[in-house]
C-alpha cells in the first residue's frame, strides 16, 4: 500500500506576513492517480501547490517523494524531481516561440550551444502527442489560452515529469476544450503519471479524479473517494455550510420588452443577431466560446460598433456611438475581465462604484462631490452585500466574487440601469461566491430589471435563464426555455456546424 | 506549408523590415549626393560610431529585461578618462592592458547598476541616473578637470587611429560573439525569458535577479571598453567625452525594434537600428541640410522608423490573430 504512494505531505504550515496561508495540511498522492484539490478561493490550494514545486518554502512539515524525505530549494529541485505545474495563469513568454517556451530552462545543447533544429523537432512530437493543431514557431502570445495550455502540458511531458499539478485548467476553456482536455488527462493516467488538479467546476472532478481533497479555510478538510461521496456532501465540506438552493431562481412574470437587438452584424464576427430581453427576465447567451457572444454584446453596448443592424431599448431606437451612450440609455454592460476592464484595483470600492457618475454628483458639474460619492457607494455596496472592512480598501484585496459584487454596484449606481449584461459574472469565482452573486441576479430580476448573462457553464445557464439564446459561429441557433431544455439540446446547436470548423484548423 | 510571398515576409520579421528601410534611405541619399557609399565613406561610418555600434549591444541585453541604462557614456567616460591618465602620468602604456583596465573599470561599474536594481528593487532610470552623475562626477575628479591630450596617448591611439584595423575587429568581434549568444546559448535567452515574463522565469527556476544584474553587468563592460576605445580612436581623453551619447544608443535599440517592455529584439536589429541612426548623421550634412536642423530632422526620422516598427508589430499580431480564429 504505501509503494503506492509517490507524494506525501504531512503537517504542512505556510506563513505570509499576518497570514497562516497554509495550517498543517496533510495530502497523499497516489502513483498512476488524478486526484483533484478543491476548495473555495483563498482556501489555500495555490499556496499549497507552490510548496510542492519549491516556489514557496514551508515552514513546518515534511514532504515524501517516493517514501523518501525531500526537501526542495527551488524550483529547480522540484523539477528535476520530476514534478511539473500548469499554472492558472498560463505562465508563458508571449514574445517568444512554442519550442523555446516548451524548452526555457532545460534547454538541449551540446558544446553550451542551443540545438534549435533538435528542440523543434522534439517539441512537435510533443505537442502531435497532444493533437495540437499549431507550429512550434508561432509565437507564444499569437496562441488561444487553450493552446497554450498545451503548450504548458508538453513542457511539463519534456521534463519527464511523474507528477503533473493543472492549477484550474479548465478555467478559461469552452466546453469542447474541456473535453480535449480531459482526453489528455486520461492519457496521461494511462501512461503511469499522476495528475493533482485543482477546479471549480464539479464536472471538472467528477469527469477525472480517482480521489478528492478538500481544503478549507487554510486548513485540510478530508480526502475522499469521487464516487463514494455526494455532491451535496462535497460542497459542504468545501464551504462549511449547507448551501440549500444554488439557483434561487425567483418566479418573475416578464413584463414589457425592453432590450431588442435586431439583425445586428459585423463582419468577421457575428451576423443577423436578433434577440430581445424583457423586464424581470434573466436570458441566457450560450454557446462556445468564440462563437461570438461577447462581441455581440459589446457592439450593442456601444464598445465596438455593428456594421448593420438595430438596438432598441424599450421600444426605441438607440443610436450608440460609445460606451456612454448606452449607459446613458440604460444598457450596462458588466465585462467578463473585471480586473482588466471592469475594476480599477488600486482605487478603493468607493470609488469604483461612483466613477460612471462623478460627473453627475459633481458640484456645479465640476468639483467632486466626495461625501455624496461615499455614501452612494456605501448604499450600493449594502445592496450586494460586499463583505469588505470599509469602502476605501483598494479592489485588489477583494476575492473574486466580491469583485463581481463590486462590479454590479457600480452599474446600480446609475440610476436609470435597465437592462444589465453579465459576461462569464461566475469566472474564477469560487462555490459559496457563485451562490450569492446567482441570488443578486435573482433580486435584480425580481426588482424588474432585465437581465442577460453570457455564460459557457452549462449548470448555471439551465438554472438561472428563463431563456437560453444558442449561438454558434457568429449567428444565434436556437432560442430555448425554461423547463424544456436540456444540456445536450444546447450542446447540439452549440456545435451544429463545428465538426466541420475544427477540420479547417488542422 | 505554403510559400510566403515577398510582401509576407517583409511584414513577418521587423528586420527585415528594418533591411527595406536601411535600401530606401541608402538610395535616396545616394540619388541625392552619389558617391554616398564609397569604401571610405562607410568607413568613416563604422569609425565615428563605433562607440554607439559596441554600446548598442549591452543596451540590447538591458532592455530584453525591461530595464534601461542611462549611465553609460558616464561609465564610459569614467573608464576612458582612467585610461588616459595611467598613460598622462607614465603608469602604463600597454595598449592590450589599458583595454582590460577600461573594461574592468566599465564591469565594476555596470555591476553596481545590476546589484542595485536587482536586488535593491530600484527603477533602472533611477538608479543609472544616479550613477550617471556619479561616475561622470569621477571623470571630472580624477582629472581635476584636464585633459589627456594626443601626446600623452600617441602610442595607445596607433590602434584606433584612422586607417587602422582595431576599431573594426573589436567590433566584428563583438556583433558576432552576441550573435551566437543572444541565440544560441542559454545565457543569452535568459535575458529574453525574464523580459518576456519574470514571474514564468522565475518559477521555471531562472534567477531573474542574476539574470538583471548579469544584462547591467555587460552593459558596464562594454561601456568601459568604449572608454579605452573613445581614447584611442579621438586621440584625447577629457571628462566631458561623448557627453549625452546615451540617447543615441538607447535610439538605435528603439528603431532596431527592441521592445521597452523587454523580451523582445535581436543582434541584426540592433545592427541595423545602430546603422540607421550613424547613416543618417552622416547624410544630412551631405545631402544639403545645414547643422541648425539636423537634430530636428533627425528627431523626425526616429519616430517615423519607430512608428513603421509600430505598425509592422500591429500588422505580425493581427496576421497572428488572423490565424487563431479561422
Amino acid at each position: 500500500m504505501t509503494e503506492d504512494i509517490i507524494l506525501k505531505l504531512e503537517g504542512i504550515t505556510k506563513i505570509f506576513p499576518g497570514v497562516r496561508a497554509l495550517d498543517r495540511v496533510h495530502f497523499e498522492l497516489r502513483r498512476g492517480e488524478v486526484h483533484a484539490l478543491m476548495g473555495e478561493n483563498g482556501a489555500g490550494k495555490s499556496t499549497f501547490i507552490k510548496v510542492i514545486t519549491g516556489v514557496h518554502a514551508a515552514e513546518e512539515g515534511k514532504m515524501y517523494l517516493d517514501g523518501r524525505e525531500v526537501h526542495f530549494r527551488g524550483p529547480g529541485d522540484a523539477r528535476d524531481a520530476g514534478i511539473a505545474a500548469v499554472y492558472q495563469h498560463p505562465t508563458s513568454y508571449p514574445e517568444l516561440s512554442v519550442t523555446e517556451n516548451i524548452f526555457i530552462g532545460h534547454q538541449l545543447s551540446r558544446g553550451g550551444i542551443i540545438q534549435w533544429d533538435e528542440m523543434n523537432k522534439r517539441a512537435e512530437e510533443l505537442l502531435a502527442g497532444l493533437h495540437a493543431g499549431f507550429r512550434v514557431t508561432e509565437e507564444m502570445g499569437a496562441l488561444s489560452v487553450a493552446q497554450q495550455q498545451m503548450v504548458e502540458i508538453a513542457k511539463a511531458l519534456s521534463m519527464n515529469a511523474r507528477i503533473i499539478i493543472l492549477d484550474e485548467p479548465t478555467a478559461a476553456l469552452s466546453r469542447t476544450e474541456s473535453e480535449e482536455l480531459y482526453h489528455i488527462v486520461d492519457q496521461l493516467r494511462e501512461s503511469g503519471i499522476s495528475v493533482i488538479f485543482i477546479s471549480h467546476r464539479m464536472e471538472d472532478m467528477y469527469r477525472l479524479a480517482n480521489r478528492v481533497t478538500v481544503f478549507r479555510d487554510s486548513r485540510y478538510i478530508g480526502t475522499y473517494e469521487v464516487d463514494k461521496i455526494p455532491e451535496s456532501d462535497l460542497i459542504k465540506a468545501m464551504v462549511g455550510r449547507e448551501i440549500t438552493d444554488m439557483y434561487p431562481k425567483p418566479e418573475v412574470k416578464p413584463g414589457k420588452e425592453l432590450l431588442r437587438l435586431e439583425k445586428l452584424s459585423r463582419t468577421g464576427y457575428f451576423e443577423d443577431v436578433s434577440l430581445h430581453v424583457r423586464a424581470g427576465e434573466i436570458v441566457g447567451l450560450t454557446g462556445l466560446v468564440g462563437a461570438g457572444r461577447t462581441e455581440v454584446m459589446e457592439a450593442a453596448c456601444g464598445i465596438t460598433r455593428a456594421d448593420s443592424g438595430r438596438v432598441y431599448l424599450e421600444g426605441r431606437e438607440l443610436t450608440i456611438r460609445r460606451p456612454a451612450d448606452a449607459m446613458k440609455a440604460g444598457l450596462i454592460l458588466l465585462p467578463e475581465d473585471r480586473q482588466k476592464q471592469g475594476l480599477i484595483l488600486s482605487w478603493g470600492l468607493g470609488r469604483n462604484v461612483t466613477l460612471p457618475i462623478r460627473r453627475e454628483l459633481a458640484k456645479g458639474g465640476v468639483f467632486n462631490d466626495e461625501k455624496k460619492e461615499r455614501e452612494i457607494a456605501k448604499k450600493h455596496l449594502e445592496e450586494v452585500d460586499t463583505k469588505a472592512v470599509s469602502i476605501f480598501d483598494p479592489v485588489s484585496f477583494l476575492s473574486g466574487g466580491n469583485q463581481q459584487k463590486v462590479v454590479v454596484a457600480k452599474a446600480l449606481a446609475q440610476k436609470n440601469m435597465k437592462v444589465i449584461v453579465m459576461d462569464e459574472p461566475t469566472k474564477g469565482v469560487d462555490v459559496g461566491a457563485k451562490a450569492e452573486i446567482y441570488m443578486i441576479m435573482g433580486e435584480l430580476a425580481g426588482r424588474g430589471y432585465g437581465i442577460l448573462m453570457i455564460s459557457s457553464e452549462m449548470p448555471e445557464t439551465l438554472g438561472m435563464c428563463d431563456r437560453i439564446y444558442v449561438m454558434c459561429k457568429g449567428r444565434v441557433t436556437g432560442c430555448l426555455s425554461r423547463g424544456e431544455v436540456t444540456q445536450e439540446e444546447i450542446l447540439s446547436l452549440a456545435m451544429e456546424k463545428s465538426a466541420g470548423w475544427k477540420e479547417e484548423r488542422g | 506549408m505554403n510559400k510566403k510571398s515577398f510582401w509576407k515576409k517583409i511584414t513577418d520579421s521587423r528586420d527585415a523590415s528594418l533591411v527595406l528601410v536601411l535600401i530606401v534611405l541608402l538610395a535616396v541619399i545616394e540619388i541625392l549626393s552619389p558617391s554616398f557609399l564609397s569604401f571610405n565613406n562607410v568607413r568613416q561610418i563604422f569609425l565615428n560610431n563605433a562607440l554607439t555600434l559596441l554600446m548598442a549591444l549591452g543596451m540590447l541585453c538591458v532592455m530584453l529585461t525591461g530595464g534601461i541604462d542611462i549611465s553609460i557614456t558616464s561609465i564610459l567616460a569614467f573608464a576612458g578618462m582612467t585610461v588616459g591618465l595611467l598613460q598622462k602620468y607614465d603608469v602604463l602604456h600597454n595598449t592590450l592592458l589599458l583595454f582590460v583596465i577600461g573594461a574592468a573599470i566599465g564591469l565594476c561599474c555596470g555591476m553596481l547598476n545590476g546589484i542595485v536594481i536587482a536586488k535593491g528593487k530600484v527603477a533602472p532610470i533611477i538608479c543609472t541616473m544616479g550613477f550617471m552623475y556619479i561616475w561622470r562626477g569621477m571623470a571630472y575628479v580624477i582629472s581635476n578637470n584636464a585633459w589627456a591630450s594626443g601626446k600623452d596617448v600617441s602610442g595607445f591611439s596607433d590602434f584606433g587611429k584612422d586607417g587602422a584595423a582595431g576599431p573594426y575587429l573589436i567590433l566584428l568581434a563583438a556583433y558576432i560573439l552576441f550573435f551566437i549568444v543572444m541565440r544560441w546559448t542559454r545565457f543569452g535567452r535568459r535575458f529574453y525569458a525574464v523580459g518576456s515574463n519574470k514571474e514564468a522565469a522565475r518559477i521555471s527556476g531562472i534567477n531573474v535577479a542574476r539574470t538583471i544584474a548579469a544584462a547591467y553587468a555587460v552593459m558596464g563592460l562594454l561601456a568601459g571598453i568604449s572608454g579605452a576605445l573613445s581614447v584611442s580612436i579621438y586621440a584625447s581623453a577629457q571628462p566631458n567625452m561623448q557627453y549625452g551619447k546615451e540617447m543615441d544608443v538607447i535610439a538605435a535599440c528603439v528603431i532596431g525594434g527592441i521592445s521597452m517592455n523587454g523580451g523582445r529584439g535581436s543582434v541584426a536589429g540592433t545592427f541595423l537600428g545602430a546603422m540607421i541612426i550613424a547613416i543618417i548623421a552622416k547624410a544630412l550634412p551631405l545631402v544639403g541640410i545645414d547643422a541648425i536642423t539636423q537634430n530636428l530632422v533627425k528627431g523626425i526620422i526616429i519616430l517615423a522608423v519607430v512608428s513603421l516598427n509600430v505598425f509592422t508589430q500591429r500588422a505580425i499580431n493581427r496576421q497572428n490573430l488572423g490565424r487563431r480564429e479561422i
